[in-house]
């Protein structure tokens, strides 16, 4: 029990978690085309930053840390939801169609 | 009245402005008369300027009126000002006096054609500019004149101008004259950057203090030159005056004859001391120049058949003489020849003019002769101005001509010869022509299928108007010699009127064989001038031998054709190459620009996928480069 | 204790986010996306921030997600897309670089600094301490209506905006005819 309670996860464990999510995250963006797939990998990195905003309240001390994340999910919310709503619009003119083909702005 | 001298070429700018809106209202002959009106009354105000000077002691004879200050630019401060001295009065004098005889003339000549007024707007417009030219206190306000006498003398040469040979050249005339221009520019150049000022009190100051070099003062000098040879029609540019004679006669007594032509011997005199601390063969090239085109247009002017292209030649082998007396330093020789000429070429001018006009506009002289009777007192007055030009005492000719040649033998024995042998073919071929006009037999035949049927063509004497100015310059060339008599010095009134100008510049011959041996060149001369009499009568007359008319001399040693051969061939040929660099390098580099730009543009155009993801690529890679950057400057560390 | 509820927590969040990212079908995507929300509520139980781990679970996880699978739901879902294939060849690349270069370079940096971080508010208000259930929820309503009063009604008035905007976006226009 001593070895398992030995190691207490300090704030620099929680800190790179939320880097690493964040990095799946970014990659998720970057190699998913269907565009409901990218706006909740845009989701996951949204929460890696609201968990070092969190960890790093608790180690500051500071309040504005949870109250950040308070704003962050409220925006994130209402993203969501203009960004859904973007997409329903587009999908329903065209259905199946992915990120890559959505491409007017070809020069 | 020195305050007043601004008249002088006001008046006829205010006739050109009138004739410009009202001529066409004026009509025929009131255009005419207020033309002729203004420059006469130009001329009253030069002679009283002229008296008011005379009366003044000798140092005072300078007087500057400055209109305004025209360019003052930096260093360069150049005042549209006039000057009255004795070579500037001379010069205004008898432009605006012949200036109105021949305004006279015109108004007889130019009956009935239907751009009568115009003809008076583009002479008045000249007059004006002549006067620009001459009464210039600086090397600009002469210029100004300068290259206004060359636009109206392309207006008046090509006035008839929907005949192709006359537009020609009045074209011809301007080109010629433009690369003469260069010349003169230069010389502007030069003389504004070695005294800092354009004035020619400024830069004949300081030629005699020595404040210019001989390097400066030839390299100013030559190039003034090259000036003087566009517009005085010396040999390399020559060719205009010729094929100016495709504009009416009073066009070619005023200015081909009397006034535009001698603009080049004026500015040279103008800077005489100038050229007289030039290294010396520069004043022997133009004394060279100016003999040579002498002869090689007296040879030209023998084998004409075009009444007017005699004189115009003849007109050319004058000038060269101007030019030798220019180049020997015989600047007093130089502006009386010019004097004398203005008026014996004005008048043989007029009356050929007369001529024509009585013979129907017939110029071919082979189609001329026994005119004597019919024409009597264009006969006359012809004849008057024949022996003066052909140099016989005392015709007025005669003394300008041997004061040139004395100063001429005073530099080199050389140049006199030459002069002579062109004084013996002057008197030759003039004598040919008063023979084939007005003697022999009556070879105008009756042409009137030229006309129109008429019956009987006799050609007739012109209108009073017409003859008038006749009579006068005939007067003028009898007693102008009494100018600048060789006898003693008290005679020589010239030479004392010009000495505040050119008495830096004049050369001393006082010590010389040709000064005290003047009176057996004087004789010399009267036996080459008869014996040139002589011979002409011999053949045209009593046709006892031959006449020598080669076709290579009728066609002026085919210079002309020289000319067109090389401007057209090997000349084209430069200009369409100059053409083509313009063409491929200069536009292509801008040309070449604008594509550099499209093409980086297309090369980075690739970047706008339209696909986010791609977008998204960069941004996630740019956030990389941003973080490594923060971590190498330390700040997270 | 708190080292299992971690590796626990940690072993959830990464788990669905990497099933996020690989699944095909959308559907197990948003379930793989319920499952990290959930692990992130653990930790932020850990972190003493209770009221957040419980908006967490309602909004993101009960809400969010929710609306997610509605519009999968209403799109079509047996679509799935092609992993295996990707018509920008460099995509792939391009993104080991974005994400390893991220994770790499900030926790470089997190590790590097973590001396640097010290105390510097008043401290959060544990429950056991000062003795009140509710102290988190107090302390952070009191920072929310206090000093960031502005920002709350600013985020009310977005969130009418984002509802009525999207309503006008995805409203179908009866009087239009065939779109192309």
């Amino acid at each position: 029990m001593s070895l398992v309670a030995a190691a207490t996860p300090t704030t620099t464990w929680y800190l790179i978690l939320a880097a690493v999510l964040f990095g799946i995250g970014a990659v998720g963006v970057l190699v998913r085309r269907n565009p409901l797939v990218m706006f909740m990998c845009i989701e996951l990195m949204l929460n890696a930053v609201n968990l070092s905003f969190v960890a790093l309240a608790k180690k500051l001390g500071d309040i504005g840390g949870q109250t950040t994340v308070f704003f962050v999910m409220v925006v994130a919310a209402a993203e969501v939801v203009v960004g859904l709503g973007i997409i329903v619009s587009i999908m329903r003119r065209r259905p199946g169609a992915t990120a890559d083909d959505i491409s007017a702005m070809k020069g | 009245m020195l305050d007043l001298i601004w008249l002088i070429p006001a008046l006829p700018l205010l006739g050109f402005l009138i004739n410009v809106v009202f001529g066409r209202i004026l009509g025929e002959p009131k255009s005419g008369a207020l033309a002729a009106l203004m420059v006469g009354g130009s001329f009253v105000v030069t002679a009283a300027v002229f008296l008011d000077l005379i009366s003044k002691p000798m140092e005072e004879r300078h007087h500057v009126l400055t209109a305004f200050s025209w360019v003052p630019v930096g260093s360069l401060h150049v005042d549209l000002a006039f000057l009255a001295d004795p070579l500037s009065i001379t010069m205004a004098l008898f432009v605006t006096g012949i200036g109105t005889l021949i305004h006279l003339y015109a108004i007889g000549y130019m009956h009935g054609d239907p751009k009568f007024s115009k003809f008076f707007i583009y002479l008045n417009l000249f007059v004006f500019s002549m006067l620009m030219l001459v009464m210039g206190e600086n090397l600009l306000v002469t210029f100004l004149g300068w290259e206004g006498v060359g636009t109206c003398s392309y207006f008046l040469i090509s006035f008839w101008h929907t005949r192709e040979s006359a537009a020609t050249a009045g074209k011809k005339a301007f080109v010629t004259n433009r690369v003469g221009d260069w010349g003169v520019m230069m010389g502007m150049f030069l003389a504004f950057g070695a005294t800092g000022t354009l004035s020619y009190a400024g830069i004949n100051h300081a030629a005699e203090s020595g404040a210019i070099s001989g390097v400066t003062a030839t390299a100013i000098g030559l190039m003034l030159f090259i000036g003087a040879c566009g517009k005085s029609a010396q040999l390399p540019l020559y060719i205009w005056l010729p094929d100016a004679m495709e504009g009416p006669t009073p066009v070619s007594a005023l200015i081909h004859a009397a006034t535009m032509v001698t603009a080049g011997v004026f500015l040279m005199t103008r800077v005489n001391p100038v050229l007289s601390i030039a290294y010396d063969w520069a004043p022997t090239i133009i004394a060279v120049v100016g003999v040579a085109t002498a002869l090689f247009a007296a040879t030209i002017a023998v084998a004409q058949t075009d009444i007017k292209k005699v004189l115009a030649y003849s007109t050319v082998s004058q000038l060269g003489f101007m030019f030798l007396a220019v180049g020997s330093g015989a600047y007093v020789a130089a502006i009386f020849h010019m004097v004398t000429h203005a008026f014996f070429k004005a008048l043989l001018f007029l009356g050929s003019g007369s001529v024509i006009h009585g013979m129907h506009h017939e110029q071919d002289m082979r189609k001329m002769g026994a005119l004597r009777k019919l024409m009597p007192i264009t006969a006359f007055t012809f004849i008057i101005g024949w022996l003066a030009i052909a140099g016989v005492p005392p015709f007025a000719g005669f003394w300008s001509k041997d004061e040139i040649l004395l100063y001429a033998f005073a530099k080199s024995p050389i140049l006199y010869v030459v002069g002579m042998i062109t004084a013996l073919l002057t008197a030759y071929y003039m004598t040919r022509q008063v023979i084939m006009v007005f003697f022999g037999e009556a070879r105008w035949s009756d042409h009137s299928d030229e006309h129109g049927a008429h019956g009987d063509f006799k050609p007739h004497e012109s209108p009073k108007i017409m003859l008038l100015p006749l009579v006068v310059l005939a007067g003028l060339s009898v007693v102008g010699g009494a100018m600048q008599l060789p006898f003693t010095k008290d005679l020589h009134f010239l030479e004392k009127w010009l000495e505040p100008v050119i008495e830096f510049g004049e050369a001393d011959i006082h010590d010389t064989w040709a000064y005290d041996n003047k009176y057996i060149l004087l004789l010399i001369a009267v036996i080459v001038a008869v014996s040139g009499i002589l011979a002409s009568v011999a053949v045209y007359a009593k046709k006892k031998i031959q006449p020598i008319e080669p076709a290579l001399l009728a066609d002026g040693w085919k210079y002309d054709k020289g000319i067109t051969a090389f401007m057209g061939g090997p000349g084209r040929r430069a200009f369409d190459g100059v053409a083509w660099a313009d063409r491929k390098i200069v536009d292509g580099a801008v040309n070449g620009v604008g594509r550099l730009v499209q093409g980086a543009g297309g090369f980075l155009r690739r970047t706008q996928t339209g696909a986010v993801r791609t977008y998204a690529a960069a941004v996630g890679l740019g956030v990389v480069a941003l973080l490594v950057w923060f971590f190498l400057r330390g700040v997270v560390l | 204790m708190e080292l299992v509820v971690f590796v626990l927590a940690a072993a959830m969040i990464l788990v669905g986010a990497v099933g996020v990212i690989v699944r095909s079908n959308p559907v197990h995507a948003a379930l793989s996306l319920i499952l990290t929300l959930f692990g992130v509520a653990v930790m932020f139980v850990a972190q003493n921030a209770h009221f957040l781990a419980a908006v967490q679970v309602i909004v993101y996880a009960g809400a969010i997600v929710v609306l997610f699978l509605f519009v999968i739901m209403l799109l079509g879902v047996d679509r799935t897309e092609d992993i295996s294939s990707e018509p920008f060849k460099v995509q792939r690349p391009l993104a080991a670089i974005v994400g390893l270069g991220v994770i790499g370079l900030v926790v470089a940096a997190v590790v590097s600094s973590r001396d640097a971080i010290g105390t510097r508010g008043e401290g959060l208000n544990v429950a056991d301490v000062v003795g009140d259930g509710d102290t988190n929820i107090k302390q952070l309503a009191r920072s929310v209506f206090g000093d960031y009063v502005v920002a709350f009604e600013v985020t009310s008035v977005l969130l009418v905006v984002a509802v009525v905007g999207t309503v006008l976006l995805t409203r179908r226009i009866k009087s239009a005819g065939k779109d192309s």
